[in-house]
């Protein structure tokens, strides 16, 4: 049976090594596909075509895609992302810490969303048709429903504009005390959570109610199982898989799907940085902005199906 | 004396999809002495579990207990708040489930669930359960009773798992047991070891307690008294001997008469008349082929079979022995990936899609479930209409006088024509199952397990239909099935199979006495209707050890 796990896991493995490989491949050649020419931006409307023709090749831009992709890929490998067209920086130091920063974000809401969205999904699932379950259900469909920018434009206007609690925007720069910390992360981190629980509430609570509704846990019922011992013994353990699901595909929201978040409270985080990148046209920037959100959702998802094949109790 | 149990004008009401309200169980009045054990006894929908769970105060989603009184012990089950129902479930009274490998947690070790009743309750300590369990392990014959706890369910079989059942809802010496059809989920030879287990617990521990089932050869082994429901009424109350010799209620009768089986010669063709259906030596698998030809898992082996003009074939044998997957080769839907199939004279080919549209007519395959057999979407025209169509071409009008004329074969109002399955009951749907068969003019049907979801009066009728269909339109028949009596009603030879493989043929009058081992131990595992079968019934322990994996 170990054998078995250790084979499906590394299975699964060897699909996300497949997968990476076409996504970094889509990715590049999604860039690429841009339009305008890459030294004609760089040297400006005025360059001479010597001058363009010269850094064309200084560039390698004229060797066939392949072998750039190859190049680049190679690049990646070993942890080096190019250079900046926009400043001639290494695009991994411009990148290492708005990482950080969003890492940091990202962090912070799935300590404060994930515990808050299980409980409230799972509690929904125990308290299945009462009041509390449909208020909360359409609380959530309610949320969905609204765009993230309207909620975080909304949470603006009434915490910075009206009650003058919070500052519009994340100055982290200025973070010297808790209460500094908390004033400049509590805005984000709550819309980012509105943002990502709704999804997790849903799915906790479906799946739940599913397991809820198989023989054996009727069976705890007529040994006498209390409520919570039916949901947290019985059901729970075998949710856990397309919850973790759940989990894990929203937090890799927290990875790529921030930019509107980080536009609106000007926070200084990879997402921000990726859309200035774009305005700039500096390719190599936004080729490791994209390849680091892909990796990121990557790594979720492959975690996510390796603690599903664990706690499958068929496969112990 | 005062009962243990006693239940007075129970009704239960239930709520339909629709929103409408049904009275499913119309004041029923019950009495369990202690010690005795009363079976109920009624065709699905008559209301059976429902009242058995009614004595934990338990109704399932959709139902709710409206009026009557369930008294336990001296205390009123419907009247008791949640918190109260609770404190009495598994310890004073606990419940076997129809599916042990459904009612088993798969996340949780076996022991454990054995034991939860002791840690939900409190009544002994935990370590002392264990010995218990272990002891009850042993009294139900498990094997390695020290370790089967530490196992998880998927990893110990069927059988096992339902005397599992069984000792987890003995662990906390209840005063009454529900058993709800423990053993319809299991295989004949297996069933006689459960049941063997179940009568010697219940008499070592003076078990009070309802038996819920729908096979009276079953129920006449374990219960004291029966009592025959039908529509959430009772019909007949009597003791086991008096309702098995002496049915009053013409609906008992009905019953009885269903269980016995009455074989006639079905025809006078010989079995050495010309062979309509031959199948050389087919070997049938699943999953990627291996390099040496064969696929991963090999479910049919080396089987020959040949169906006599006018005569009819009946394959039998357990769960998992490839009959199924046989009929499957034989309808081309999974091709062999050895043998072939020759059909009057020609050689079919191996797959369905390279057989051409005058074979695929000629032999048609009925489904086990017509619930997933036919499509939700259409109405019964539809599902009959196709048929005639695809192989006949028929034009509207005609088609239409076809479809009356089929639903007349299969005995079902000209009428219902226009409902779509869900509106149909069991039975009802398994004739229009039939029906779409018979709209190609087939030769040969291939039947497989098409009574095994209906009720025993319900299957003797269809079993009835069968055989004057027959007599009418020159049919044969491959009857698949796993219920022997059925077999035997219908067939006029019959091949039994075991994992895979062909390893007796027989004919209904010798089934008195089969010559393979197997075919011995498989036939006298069928209960009759004498109470003392179980008793006096004697198997090889040798044969049993060689062929049951129980």
């Amino acid at each position: 049976m170990k054998h078995r796990i250790a084979s499906l896991i590394l299975a699964r493995l060897a699909i996300a090594l497949v997968t990476a490989i076409i996504v970094s491949f889509a990715v590049f050649f999604a860039t690429a596909m841009l339009p305008g020419d890459t030294a004609t931006i760089l040297l400006g409307q005025a360059a001479t075509p010597e001058a363009v023709e010269g850094l064309r090749k200084a560039m390698h831009l004229d060797d066939p895609a392949i072998f750039r992709f190859l190049r680049w890929l190679a690049g990646v490998v070993q942890g080096d992302l190019g250079v900046s067209y926009a400043n001639n920086m290494p695009v991994a130091k411009l990148i290492g810490g708005r990482l950080v920063n969003t890492l940091k974000l990202a962090g912070l809401t799935a300590i404060v969303a994930v515990p808050l969205a299980l409980t409230l999904g799972i509690t929904a699932a125990m308290l299945r048709n009462t009041l509390y379950d449909r208020c909360l259900t359409i609380a959530v469909i309610g949320i969905v429903s609204v765009p993230e920018f309207m909620i975080a434009t909304l949470a603006v206007l009434l915490f910075a504009v009206y009650l003058n609690w919070l500052p519009a925007v994340s100055f982290t720069s200025e973070i010297r005390t808790v209460h500094d910390f908390a004033r400049a992360y509590a805005m984000p981190v709550v819309t980012l959570t509105i943002v990502i629980s709704a999804q997790m509430i849903r799915m906790s609570r479906a799946a739940v109610i599913e397991t809820l509704n198989t023989p054996y846990v009727e069976m705890a019922l007529l040994k006498g199982a209390s409520r919570g011992r039916l949901v947290l013994r019985h059901a729970l353990p075998n949710a856990l898989g397309p919850i973790v699901n759940a989990v894990a595909l929203s937090l890799s929201y927290l990875l790529g799907g921030v930019i509107i978040i980080e536009t609106v409270f000007n926070y200084p985080g990879i997402a921000k940085l990726m859309v200035d990148a774009v305005s700039t046209r500096d390719l190599p920037l936004i080729q490791s902005c994209a390849i680091i959100f892909c990796f990121g959702f990557l790594l979720l998802t492959t975690t996510a199906d390796i603690i599903a094949i664990l706690s499958n109790p068929r496969l112990r | 004396m005062t009962s243990l149990v006693q239940i007075r004008d129970l009704r239960v009401e239930a709520t339909t999809d629709s929103g409408r309200t049904i009275e499913i169980i119309r004041g029923v009045d019950l009495d369990i002495a202690e010690g005795e054990i009363v079976a109920l006894i009624g065709e699905s929908g008559s209301g059976k579990t429902t009242i058995a769970m009614s004595l934990m105060g338990y109704a399932r989603a959709g139902c709710n207990i409206v009026g009557g009184s369930v008294t336990v012990d001296g205390v009123d089950m419907v009247k008791l708040s949640e918190k109260d129902k609770a404190a009495v479930r598994g310890a004073k009274i606990a419940y076997v489930p129809q599916s042990a490998a459904a009612a088993f947690n798969p996340a949780i070790r076996i022991m454990d669930q054995v034991i939860e009743v002791v840690h939900i309750h409190g009544v002994m300590p935990l370590e002392e359960a264990r010995r218990k369990a272990v002891a009850l392990f042993r009294a139900l014959s498990l094997p390695n009773p020290d370790s089967i706890g530490e196992r998880y369910p998927h990893q110990v079989s069927g059988g096992q798992l339902q005397r599992l059942a069984a000792a987890m809802a003995l662990i906390a010496s209840p005063k009454v047991l529900i058993f709800d059809e423990p053993t319809t989920a299991l295989d004949v030879t297996t069933q006689v070891e459960v049941l063997r287990a179940f009568k010697s617990v219940i008499s070592a521990h003076r078990i009070a307690g309802i038996y819920v089932s729908h096979d009276l050869a079953v129920v006449a082994q374990i219960a004291d008294r029966i009592i025959v429901l039908r529509n959430g009424e009772v019909q007949e109350t009597g003791n086991t001997a008096d309702i098995l010799e002496r049915p009053q209620h013409p609906y008992t009768q009905q019953l009885l008469a269903a269980v016995a089986p009455h074989h006639e010669p079905q025809s006078d063709a010989s079995a050495a008349a010309e062979a309509l259906l031959e199948v050389h030596d087919v070997s049938v698998g699943y999953g990627p082929l291996r390099s040496d030809g064969q696929p991963a898992i090999v479910a049919v082996e080396n089987v020959s079979l040949r169906v006599a003009r006018g005569r009819n074939l009946g394959i039998i044998g357990e769960s998992g022995c490839g009959k199924s997957t046989l009929a499957r080769a034989i309808a081309g839907i999974l091709p062999p990936f050895a043998g072939g199939v020759v059909f009057d004279g020609r050689e079919l080919g191996r797959s369905a899609r390279s057989r051409n549209a005058d074979q695929l007519r000629q032999v048609q395959i009925v489904f086990q479930h017509a619930d997933t057999a036919l499509n939700p979407a259409h109405t019964v025209e539809d599902i009959l209409g196709r048929p005639l169509t695809f192989y006949h071409g028929m034009p509207r009008k005609q088609r239409s006088a076809r479809i009356d004329q089929l639903l007349d074969m299969v005995k079902l109002p000209r009428n219902l024509r226009l409902r779509r399955p869900a509106e149909l009951s069991g039975g009802q749907k398994q004739r229009v199952n039939f029906a779409r068969a018979l709209a190609a003019d087939p030769r040969l049907i291939i039947c497989d397990e098409i009574t095994s979801a209906l009720d025993t009066v319900v299957a003797a009728a269809v079993i009835d239909l069968l055989k004057e269909l027959q007599r009418e339109l020159d049919l044969a028949y491959v009857f698949i099935s796993h219920d022997l009596s059925v077999v035997e009603a219908i067939c006029d030879d019959i091949v039994v199979m075991y994992r895979g493989r062909k390893i007796e043929q027989i004919t209904p009058e010798a089934m008195a006495r089969p010559e393979h081992p197997y075919t011995q131990l498989l036939l006298s595992s069928v209960p009759k209707l004498d109470p003392a079968w179980l008793d006096n019934l004697r198997q090889d322990p040798e044969q049993v050890r060689e062929y049951c994996q129980r």
